[in-house]
């Protein structure tokens, strides 16, 4: 086992920021808008720089797909504890239609050639929510999948995965190599402490290309169009019950 | 040399978000050889002046980091530490963790190996979250680290800056009862016998004094040659003799503890001087001057954390059918203390680059902290207008900033002072 972990974090308008939709419903409004590391991105990197430290793997690698930007992600993920960087460029047009096909095909292919032995990613992106990166990558690997992950061990070449599920806590006991994709509760993610950005600097990012790994990035999806959700009106108080029936009669809910 | 500095100049238009790193060298060589720079410079037509708000890769991450740790780990505890007049000890535990407390120091002694703007960047972060906070990592970073760093013998620094670094608080003992600008009037004695000194006197207004590991204690070994006797010593908390007296209750800057200390036959072995006998006055002068830029960003920061604490409310809050924000009364004075605040950061960061590039500074050192200090004050004040009622009460962090910025006038030499080395200078300027 190669003892290598890669690790995918995704750079996303940043969570505190309000999402404005373009003029040309397109799309929303990133052009200075400010950006960071995908909240679970920063949760599958911290698992994987814990499972580094208590020494069940070797090396941590940070991959990003996107423009020139990508870099500050990876940089982010370095500083908090990966010891290298793969940055997969993709820009322009090529970008704005990436979506969780592509980069699970792009993340088999590094997976392969990185010799990995463990894929984490954080479960969904908070800009498109899409919740299938994970579950598509280890699809195209013919891997073991643990998702929505909050707790994660290793036990020997195995390991035991408790999700979070509708139901509650599911425990689950898969082979290696395998993918897992990061919930909300498996770990609080590290500040990244001031030597360890200045460690980054040193550390080496490498840019690859998807043609280089072989992999086809054209969509077969397209984006027709981007609305607002409808504003939320306010409400009405009612002072019994017959009149809320009465109302709801009204508005043709009932 | 031209095709070196093409290079550079290519490469800073190339990384605009790293121009710094490679034109330093390029500031050193422009002034020995201007008239091969300009043409170089037209031929690269590289960008070789970034504006003042142009920070590395790595000063950017670091100010991000500092903004976030210090939202989520400091801002909880800030009203309390006011209240209480404490240091909370979780606080400074997690400054050490973040590497906030040995930012220029070599990573050989755990330190973080980044530069002075550096901490001017992060002191300025902290203190818009709370102004003791970063006076406390201010003091620390210029003023004890950087004495340690530049003064001390391999063993002082191996036995005190990896402590420094992790665990231990430092403090700065100039300033006595009788002695405050007038600093090199002062009092404390160090008498030598055979190969120790004992240390009779006392020390006011001392910061830090409250968690401090290490003291540099400033004492006259000879009184008879004036200031020329004043030497640094270094003095461990648990030295006999060493009292530490009860904190001031304070206006502002409450959490940071400000202790009399006494020193009753306190032994100090030759050993423990930082740098040379009778240079401490240099020493003192040399680390106020770096040490003020370090005030004049806690106090940007100040004004700004304040700021930033008020617009929203201006914004919101609705009087006569329209919001506070949009009365023109309100507008041209928001505007107004929008540019005070920024021709002070200005100030700050500029004096900072210098002093990096090794150019003379003292002047705009001096410029940057009088000024930052007065638009504290005048930010803080304001702001507690702009939010009415509220402003007045303690439910809201407004007050605080109003007390807490007025030390910036006053400590780390007072505004006077400041203005009178700044007239001197300015008179030399017209010698010739």
């Amino acid at each position: 086992m190669s003892g290598r972990v890669l690790v995918g974090v995704k750079r996303v308008i940043d969570y505190a920021v309000k999402i404005r939709v373009k003029p040309d419903n397109s799309g929303v409004v990133t052009d200075g808008v400010k950006h960071s590391m995908n909240p679970f991105c920063e949760i599958a990197v911290e698992e994987a720089v814990k499972l580094k430290e208590k020494k069940f793997i070797k090396e941590v690698v940070a991959v990003s797909c996107g423009p020139q930007q990508a870099q500050e992600t990876i940089r982010t993920a370095l500083a908090m504890g990966a010891d290298r960087g793969i940055h997969v460029e993709v820009t322009g047009k090529d970008y704005d239609t990436l979506g969780p096909l592509q980069v699970s095909k792009i993340f088999a292919a590094l997976a392969k050639k990185e010799d990995a032995q463990l894929l984490i990613l954080g479960k969904q992106a908070i800009d498109d929510d899409c919740n299938q990166t994970g579950q598509m990558t280890a699809a195209l690997l013919d891997w073991p999948q643990g998702t929505f992950a909050s707790e994660v061990s290793l036990e020997g070449d195995k390991i035991k995965v408790v999700r979070e599920i509708d139901g509650g806590l599911e425990t689950i006991k898969i082979n290696t190599p395998a993918v897992l994709t990061a919930d909300l509760r498996l770990n609080t993610p590290r500040y990244a402490t001031l030597p360890n950005i200045m460690k980054a600097k040193k550390k080496k990012i490498a840019q690859v290309k998807p043609a280089d790994l072989g992999v086809d990035i054209t969509s077969r999806l397209e984006v027709l169009r981007v609305d607002e959700p409808p504003q939320r009106l306010a409400g009405v108080t009612v002072e019994t019950v017959d009149d809320l029936v009465a109302k709801l009669k009204e508005s043709g809910t009932i | 040399m031209a095709a070196s500095l093409v290079r550079i100049f290519s490469k800073s238009c190339r990384q605009i978000s790293r121009p710094w790193g490679a034109s330093r060298a390029a500031w050193r060589s422009r002034s020995t050889n201007p008239a091969a720079d300009v043409s170089s410079d037209q031929a690269a037509g590289g960008v070789s002046f970034p504006p003042l708000q142009t920070y590395s890769e790595e000063e950017s991450m670091m100010r991000e980091a500092v903004k976030k740790y210090a939202q989520e780990r400091i801002a909880p505890f800030v009203s309390k530490m006011d209240e209480n007049s404490t240091m909370d000890e979780e606080v400074i535990k997690s400054l050490f963790e973040q590497g906030l407390m040995g930012i220029e120091i070599d990573p050989e002694y755990n330190g973080t190996g980044s530069t002075f703007f550096a901490s001017i960047l992060v002191i300025e972060e902290l203190a818009k979250v709370d102004p003791s906070v970063a006076v406390l990592c201010d003091i620390q970073n210029t003023l004890i680290n950087t004495l340690f760093a530049e003064l001390g013998t391999t063993a002082q620094k191996e036995q005190y800056l990896s402590r420094l670094t992790t665990d231990m608080v430092g403090s700065f003992c100039l300033s006595e009862a009788e002695s405050g600008s007038d600093a090199f009037s002062l009092k404390t004695r160090a008498d030598k016998h055979k190969d120790y000194y004992i240390i009779n006197g006392s020390k006011l207004w001392i910061s830090n004094a409250e968690h401090a590991g290490v003291f540099l204690v400033m004492a006259n070994v000879d009184p008879s040659s004036g200031y020329k006797g004043i030497t640094c010593f270094i003095v461990d908390r648990d030295t006999e003799g060493l009292e530490i007296c009860k904190k001031e209750n304070k206006l502002g800057l409450r959490a940071s503890s400000t202790c009399p200390l006494n020193f009753d036959n306190v032994k100090v072995p030759e050993k423990n001087i930082l740098g040379q006998i009778g240079q401490g006055y240099k020493y003192a002068i040399g680390m106020l001057n770096g040490g003020r830029i370090g005030i004049a960003a806690q106090m940007v920061g100040l004004a700004q954390g304040c700021f930033d604490n008020t617009i929203p409310y201006t914004r919101q809050r609705v009087q006569f059918g329209k919001r506070l924000f949009d009365f023109q009364g309100m507008q041209h004075q928001i505007a107004h203390v929008a540019t005070q605040i920024e021709a002070g950061r200005l100030l700050t960061y500029n004096a900072a680059r210098l002093k990096e590039a090794g150019r003379p500074f003292i002047k705009e050192a001096c410029m940057a902290k009088y000024f930052t200090a007065e638009v504290a004050t005048l930010t803080t004040s304001k702001c507690i207008e702009w939010m009415g009622g509220v402003g007045f009460t303690k439910d809201y962090p407004i007050e605080k900033y109003y007390r807490d910025c007025k030390i910036g006038t006053i400590y780390e030499g007072t505004t006077n002072v400041q203005l009178s080395t700044m007239a001197k200078l300015i008179d030399k300027e017209y010698d010739s």
